[in-house]
Order: structure tokens, then sequence, then C-alpha cells
């Protein structure tokens, strides 16, 4: 009986380094890639020291942060101001739990996929609240202000695109979304809101040109100001993870997930692992690209954005692509 | 079944510990805080007993929504813990009433026969698995049995909206704002503006 506990304790814990490492493994190629990319549009080198070509850069600069002296301002709120990067690495990890790699490779296959991803990805506005109250300073307050009203706004939108995807699936388990899209990617059919998720998903995980919260034109650094050493790797390897799991829920929502894009003889022998690896770094080249070439916008822009744009018009297509599918009898069960 | 009941004491303890934690933390956002925990630990104890969807939309409404505007005002809110304090005793006894009116309805609960139906039913709390997607079973209820209830629901949602829309909307004068349209419409003939300058006199 208690053999069993064990043995049941160690798979899950085995399931869990299994997402995990290969997650934390992918955030650091990611940050260097973003450098590598980013020098590449503006015509510089990027990292070329560390490693053949710099690609060890990513944990030179980890090792550096994580030796240096954890500094906590006497003036702030000592708990809270440690739960909050805490929080936010937990909480961009936490998501993986429901992200099926290929069939049948996920660790929890639940019923509620989708609105797992939805919650926990509406949860990370906390670790920017609390650490930007906990800190006690000006800048991160107003950075944390930003973001709780930001993120709560790009979250009604995202809300109506995923509503918008189940119309045409018919469950909210995400392996079933993913071969729902057997005959079509949803990017194809949905594209506008294909789009406005991506653009959402920029919000959503604060980066450029909506990274308000960290704006460091005005508000030094924003929420992590007063954060050094191991926290401030925390919030950055959260903000990164959370990126890739943003991607990945933009795959398996539009791009069809593990499918290869059309079920024909060399293409449909590649693992579905592999699939789902390329449409994420292409959804991540995206981000990068994204930042290399916006500028920032200005708060009151980012705000009629999501609320004066793309909530009527993800609502009106909502309701467009109910009443399609009720017309043409094409309601899936 | 171990693991099942080890997570439910972990989940119904830290939702009670962190309840308490509410009304007495001296510290207005740690009692948000300890509110958002007790939110989740809820929506864990609905994942138990097999209502995910209900634990899902707790999060996304309750902790992703609802709690973070009350957070953001809290902390937006200038409180003076002293004076916090002070009536303290004024409002003892009404909250005492309130405290012993619910415990003696729990009582009551606790008393008649309905409960004792519960203890002498030995088989285990375990979550009710059916075939059908509790999603599903939710929907073919509200939209076909309570119709009418959830349109009233949104009626009333949409009433206080309008409320707090009108209470909140000041026009007030001499404010700029942005026209995004006649912005991108600009060009050279309409931007500029072509004047011939005589010499000496100016414009």
């Amino acid at each position: 009986m208690t053999y069993d506990i064990l043995i049941t304790g160690l798979i899950i814990i085995a399931q869990i380094l299994a997402v995990v490492v290969p997650v934390l493994i992918s955030v650091a190629f990611l940050v260097y890639a973003e450098r590598k990319v980013l020098a590449l549009i503006q015509l510089r080198r990027g990292p070329n020291i560390v490693g053949p070509f710099g690609i060890l850069q990513s944990f030179a600069d980890a090792l550096k942060l994580i030796t240096k002296e954890n500094i906590i301002p006497s003036g702030s709120n000592k708990i809270v101001f440690i739960l909050a990067p805490i929080i936010t690495m937990v909480l961009s990890l936490a998501g993986w739990a429901v992200i099926p790699f290929a069939p049948g490779w996920v660790v929890s296959d639940i019923n509620v996929g989708i609105m797992y991803l939805f919650a926990v990805s509406s949860l990370g506005v906390y670790g920017i609240i609390m650490a930007g109250w906990a800190s006690n300073s000006q800048y991160p307050f107003l950075g944390a202000l930003r973001s709780a009203a930001q993120m709560v706004s790009y979250e009604v939108s995202i809300g109506f695109v995923i509503i918008t995807v189940l119309l045409c699936v018919g469950s909210l388990n995400l392996s079933k979304i993913v071969l729902a899209q057997q005959t079509v990617w949803f990017a194809i059919p949905l594209l506008p809101m294909f789009i406005i998720f991506f653009i959402s998903a920029l919000a959503e995980t604060n980066r450029l040109p909506f990274d308000l919260p960290e704006d460091e034109s005005t508000l030094v650094a924003g929420f992590f100001t007063e954060y050094s050493s191991a926290s401030f790797v925390l919030f950055f390897l959260g903000e990164y993870a959370s990126m890739i799991l943003m991607s990945s829920m933009t795959v398996i929502l539009f791009l069809g997930g593990w499918l290869p894009p059309f079920d024909v003889y060399p293409l449909n022998v590649v693992p579905g692992v592999i699939w789902f690896t390329v449409k994420v770094i292409f959804i991540l080249f995206l981000f990068i690209w994204v930042r290399g070439t916006f500028p920032r916008y200005r708060y009151d822009q980012l705000m009629r954005l999501g609320w004066k744009v793309f909530l009527p018009f993800s609502l009106f297509w909502v309701v467009a692509t109910s009443g399609f599918l009720v017309y043409f009898d094409m309601l899936p069960n | 079944m171990i693991i099942y009941s080890l997570t439910f004491y972990l989940f119904s303890s830290v939702a009670v510990l962190s309840a308490l934690m509410v009304i007495s933390a001296k510290n207005p956002v740690h009692s948000v805080l300890f509110l958002i925990l007790s939110f989740v630990n809820a929506s864990g104890l609905f994942v138990l007993l097999g209502a995910e969807f209900l634990a899902m939309i707790l999060v996304v409404v309750y902790v992703g929504a609802v709690a973070v505007l009350f957070l953001f005002v809290v902390m937006m809110l200038d409180i003076n813990f002293v004076k916090l304090r002070e009536g303290f005793l004024q409002y003892l006894p009404f909250g005492a009433l309130l405290g012993i009116v619910l415990v003696i309805e729990l009582g009551i609960l606790f008393l008649t026969d309905r409960s004792s139906n519960i203890y002498n039913n030995q088989t285990p709390l375990q979550p009710i698995v059916n075939e059908v997607e509790n999603t599903k079973m939710i929907g073919q209820i509200l939209y076909t049995e309570y119709f009418y209830l959830f349109q009233i629901c949104g009626i009333i949602l949409l009433v206080a909206m309008i409320g707090s829309i009108t209470l909140t909307l000041r026009d007030k004068g001499g404010v700029k704002r942005q026209n995004i349209d006649s912005q991108n419409t600009v060009d050279a003939s309409t931007a500029i503006e072509k004047k011939k300058v005589k010499i000496g006199e100016g414009i």
C-alpha cells in the first residue's frame, strides 16, 4: 500500500521534471535567441564571446546574477516582497501541466484544459501587483497599477477568442482542440481572431510594444526596480517561460498543435513533438520580431486598443461564428 | 485514495486558516491576499468534487478579475491603521450577533435528520465520474430549465454595469482627446500651409 503511494509519487515527480527541465533550458536559449535576433535586426553582432557563437551567454548571465547580493529594501513588506517573484515563476511553470506536446504526451489531460490555461495566465498579474506594492517605492507601484489594468483588459478579448475556438471544437480539452484541426488549422478560417489573440498575448505577457509595466524610459524598470540577484532572475525566467506558454497556447488553438501542415507522406512521419516545437519557435520569433520593429504604445492608446477595438470586434466575431455554425448546421456535438 | 483525502484536508485546512487570516490580518492588503488564497483553495475543493468547470470559473472570475480590482482599490486607499482599529468595540455587538446567528443556523443544520444521513452513508466522498463532461451538463440545464433565471441574471448585471458607468462618467470640458482617424488622414496638403511673407512685416 505505502509502496504504491511511493511509486505514484515518484512518477508524478518524474513527469513534472520531464516538463519543467526542458522548459527552463528552452528559456535560456530563448533569451540567447532574442538577443541574437535583435542584434541582427539592429545590424550588430550580439553575444558572441561565451562558448561557440556565444551560445552559453544566458548560463553565464544566470550564474552572475545568482552570485550577486540579494538586496531587500528596508521599507519593503518582506514576506510579500519575497513571495512575488516565486509566484510569478511558479505560475508560469504551472500552465505546462496541461499542454499536449504530441498525442498522449501530456502530464494531465483534463477536460477543462483551456480554462485551466486561461486561469493560470490570468493569475500572472498577482506576481507583478505584489512586487510593485511590497517594494514600497513609487516606480514599482506605478508599474504594478499599469499592469493590473492592462492584463485585466486584454484578458477579456482573450476570453472571447477562446470562446470562438471552442464553438468550432465543442470541447474544452486541449487534445480535442488539436484533433479538431485535422482538416484545416483554425488560423485560416479564424484569421482575425488569430491576430487578436497574438496581440493580446503580447499584452498579457507584458512584451513590447505593450511592456508599460516595466517601461524603462519612464519607470526605471517598472515593477522589478527594487529586485536584484536571484529574485530578479525568477522574474526574468517567469516572463520568458510565460512567453513560451502563451506561444504554445497560440499553437494549440490556431496552428494545429502537433499536427503536420498536410497529412501527406514525408510530412506525417515527422514526430508530432517536432512539429509542435517548430511552430512554437515560429511564434516566439514573431514575439521577438515585433519587439525589434514597433515602438512602445502610450498608455491611453493601449487601453483604447483593448477596450474600443479588440473587445467589440471579438464580441462581433463570436456572434458571427456561432451564427454561421448554426445556419449551416456545422455545430460540433 | 489516501492521496485524495490528504489533498482534501490540505485544501480545506488552508482555506479555513486563510479565511481566519482575512479577518485577523492587520494590513488590509494582506487580508485581500489571504482572501485570494482562500478562493484558490476553494477551487481546489471543487476539483476534488469533480466539478472542474466551476473550479476554473471560480479562479478566472473571482481570483483573476474581481480580486485584482479589489486589491487595486485597497492598495490605492490611504488607510490609517490606528483609525481602522478605533471602531472595533463599537461594531463588536453587531458582528457578534451575526456570528451567533450563523452558528445557530449551522447547528440546526447538523442536528436535523438531513445531516445524519450523511454520517450514516459510509461510502467515502469521491469525485463523480460521468461520461458527459460537467461543462456540457451545466450548459444543458442552464439554457433549458433555468433559461429565464439566466436571462434575468444577465439583465441585473447589465443594469449594474450601466449604473456604475453613469455614476463614474463625468464629461469635463477642456480635456484634449486624440482623434486617431483625423491623425491618420493628415497629409502634406492639410498639415502645411504656404504663405507669402512680405519682407519686414511678418505674418
